[in-house]
C-alpha cells in the first residue's frame, strides 16, 4: 500500500475529497455573504436558513411536483433569490439608516424564525434526497474511488464561483456595484438606482445560499437545521478571508475545507475546531485577513 | 428670457444644523455662472442640494420646468444634470475606463468616448489602471469627462481646480471654455476668482447661507474691493 507522511494515500485522497467537498459549500456560502456585506454592510445571519430553503425547494419541488434535481438546481436559486429580495425591499431596506447591528439581529430572527416553521412543518430529522441518475455511481481513479455526484459538486461550485467573481470583477453591473460599495450616494446621483443595486444582490447573496443548498440536498440530508451547523464555520472562513473580498472568499473557502480535511487524517481530534484555529491566528497577525485590503 | 435652473428661497439643513438660508439664484441656459465664497458658506451645500443629495431641504429648484424637489437622487440626473464634487469621487477598485463608463447616459448629445479621449489624452492612456493612481489633476479630468459622456446639459462643478498646479488649472479652463461653445449650462463653485473670472459669464456671492452679491463678469474689476473684503483675500 503506498503511503504519504504514514499514511494511506486512499484515506488522504479520501479526506482530501471530503476536504474539497467541504470548501465548495465554504466557498459558495462565504462569497454569498462577502457580496452581501460588501455592498449592503449587513452581516447576514439568515445565510443558512437560505441554504436550508434552497434544500427544501428540490425536496418539495420532487415530492410535489415530481421536478426533478435538474429543475432544482434552476428552481431553487430563483425561489430562494425572490424570497431575499422581498425580505430586502419590505424590511432589511428599513434597517440600513441604522446601527448595523440591527441588519444582524434582523437576519438572525429571520434565521429563527425560518427553521422554527421548517421544523414545525417537516419535522427535525434529516429527509434524505437522491442524487439524479445520471451523476450516481462513481470513478476509480486507481488511487481511489471518486463518487460522480461528488466530482459534479466541485466543478459545478467552482464554475459557479468564478463566474460570480467574473459577474463583480469584469461586467458593468459588477463595476456598478463595486462603486456602489465605494459611495453609494454619488453612485445614485450619477441617475443610478442604488436601491434596486442592493435589493439584486441581497438577492444574488440568497440565491446562492439556496443553490449551495440543492447541492448539498443529495450529500448531507435535508434538514431545517442543516444551515445552522454550516454557517458558523462559514463566518469563520468570511473573516479568515478577509469581510467584502470576493476572491478573497472563494479561495479561502476551498483552502480551509481542504485543511480541514487534511487535519483529520492526520490529528482527528482537531478536525472541528482547526478552523476556528486558523481564524484566531489570522486575527492576531492580520486582523483584516488574509485578502482583506486594510491590513 | 426665462432660466434654465431656477432656485428660490432654498433653505437646506444638515441634522440639525440650518446651512442654507433662503438661497435665491437663476442660472440662464448656455450660461456659466460661479459661486464664489468662503469656506463654509454654503457653497457646495448648495450643488448638493440642488441635486438632490442633501436631502433635508425646503423650497424651489427647478430645471427646464422640471421640479427638482419631488425627484428621488436617482431620477434628478435624469434630469439632465451631473455633479462633480470636490473630493472628485474617483472610484479606487474601478478601472479609468470603468470610471468614465460608470455613469449611464441620460440623454443623446454627450460626448462619445472618442471625443473624450481626444480631449483628455492621458486618461486613454492609463484607462486601464485603477482610477485613484491618477494624479489629482488626472483625477479632475475624468470627473469631468464622465459627466460630459452622459449627455447632461447642464452640469454642477464644485472647485475644479482646487490643489492643482497652474498649467492644470489653464487646461481645465480650456475645458470649461469649449464647453461653452457646445451651449453647457455650467454652475461653477471657486474660492480662486482669477480663474473664474476667465471663465464665468455671471457671478454670485455666498455669504452665510445666502447669495449676498450678484452681478456680470464685466463688474469684476469694480467689485474687487468687496470681493477682497468678503472673501477674506
Amino acid at each position: 500500500m503506498t503511503m504519504v507522511f504514514g499514511v494511506p494515500i486512499q484515506a488522504l485522497m479520501g479526506q482530501l475529497l471530503v476536504g474539497l467537498i467541504n470548501g465548495s459549500f465554504y466557498a459558495l456560502l462565504s462569497l454569498g455573504l462577502a457580496v452581501i456585506f460588501g455592498l449592503l454592510r449587513v452581516i447576514n445571519f439568515a445565510h443558512g436558513a437560505q441554504y436550508m430553503l434552497g434544500a427544501f425547494v428540490a425536496l418539495l419541488a420532487l415530492n410535489w411536483f415530481g421536478l426533478n434535481y435538474w429543475f432544482a438546481l434552476i428552481l431553487a436559486p430563483l425561489v430562494v433569490g425572490l424570497f431575499g429580495a422581498l425580505i430586502e425591499r419590505s424590511m432589511l431596506s428599513r434597517l440600513y439608516k441604522l446601527d448595523h447591528l440591527y441588519g444582524l439581529l434582523f437576519t438572525f430572527g429571520l434565521a429563527l424564525t425560518l427553521e422554527g416553521l421548517f421544523r414545525w412543518q417537516f419535522g427535525a430529522s434529516g429527509q434524505p434526497y437522491a442524487p439524479p441518475a445520471a451523476l450516481t455511481g462513481g470513478m476509480n481513479l486507481g488511487f481511489m474511488f471518486l463518487p460522480i455526484y461528488r466530482g459534479w459538486v466541485i466543478v459545478f461550485s467552482l464554475v459557479v464561483c468564478i463566474a460570480v467573481w467574473a459577474l463583480i470583477e469584469k461586467t458593468q453591473l459588477g463595476a456598478k456595484l463595486r462603486a456602489a460599495t465605494e459611495n453609494p450616494t454619488l453612485v445614485q446621483s450619477f441617475g443610478i438606482n442604488v436601491p434596486m443595486l442592493l435589493t439584486l444582490t441581497y438577492a444574488l447573496g440568497a440565491g446562492l445560499a439556496g443553490l449551495a443548498g440543492v447541492l448539498a440536498a443529495p450529500i448531507y440530508q435535508v434538514s431545517p437545521l442543516m444551515g445552522t451547523n454550516l454557517i458558523i464555520v462559514v463566518f469563520a472562513v468570511v473573516v479568515v478571508g478577509g469581510m467584502g473580498s470576493i476572491m478573497g472568499a472563494i479561495v479561502t473557502g476551498y483552502l480551509l475545507g481542504v485543511a480541514e480535511g487534511l487535519t483529520k487524517v492526520f490529528y482527528p481530534e482537531a478536525s472541528n475546531i482547526v478552523i476556528f484555529v486558523i481564524m484566531a491566528i489570522v486575527l492576531i497577525l492580520r486582523p483584516a485577513g488574509l485578502f482583506g485590503k486594510e491590513a | 428670457m426665462t432660466a434654465l435652473l431656477e432656485v428660490r428661497d432654498l433653505h437646506a439643513w444638515y441634522g440639525e444644523s440650518h446651512v442654507l438660508h433662503g438661497v435665491n439664484m437663476h442660472v440662464n441656459k448656455g450660461e456659466t455662472v460661479c459661486i464664489l465664497g468662503r469656506n463654509g458658506m454654503g457653497k457646495t451645500t448648495t450643488l448638493r442640494s440642488i441635486m438632490g443629495i442633501v436631502r433635508k431641504r425646503e423650497g424651489r429648484i427647478t430645471l427646464g420646468g422640471q421640479d427638482l424637489m419631488a425627484m428621488a437622487l436617482h431620477r434628478t440626473a435624469r434630469a439632465g444634470i451631473g455633479y462633480v464634487p470636490e473630493e472628485r469621487g474617483i472610484f479606487a477598485t474601478l478601472t479609468v475606463e470603468e470610471n468614465l463608463m460608470l455613469p449611464p447616459q441620460i440623454a443623446s448629445g454627450g460626448m462619445t468616448v472618442d471625443e473624450i479621449y481626444r480631449l483628455f489624452p492621458n486618461l486613454e492612456e492609463r484607462r486601464r489602471s485603477p482610477g485613484t493612481k491618477l494624479s489629482g489633476g488626472e483625477q479632475q479630468m475624468l470627473a469631468m469627462a464622465r459627466i460630459l459622456r452622459t449627455g447632461a446639459t447642464t452640469l454642477l462643478l464644485d472647485e475644479p481646480t482646487e490643489g492643482l498646479a497652474p498649467v492644470i488649472i489653464d487646461a481645465i479652463g480650456e475645458v470649461l471654455r469649449e464647453l461653452r461653445k457646445r451651449g453647457m449650462t455650467v454652475v461653477l463653485v471657486e474660492q480662486n476668482f482669477r480663474f473664474a473670472a476667465k471663465v464665468a459669464d455671471r457671478f454670485y456671492v455666498m455669504d452665510h447661507g445666502q447669495m449676498s452679491h450678484e452681478f456680470p463678469v464685466g463688474e469684476l474689476a469694480a467689485r474687487m474691493d468687496m470681493l477682497h473684503e468678503t472673501l477674506g483675500v
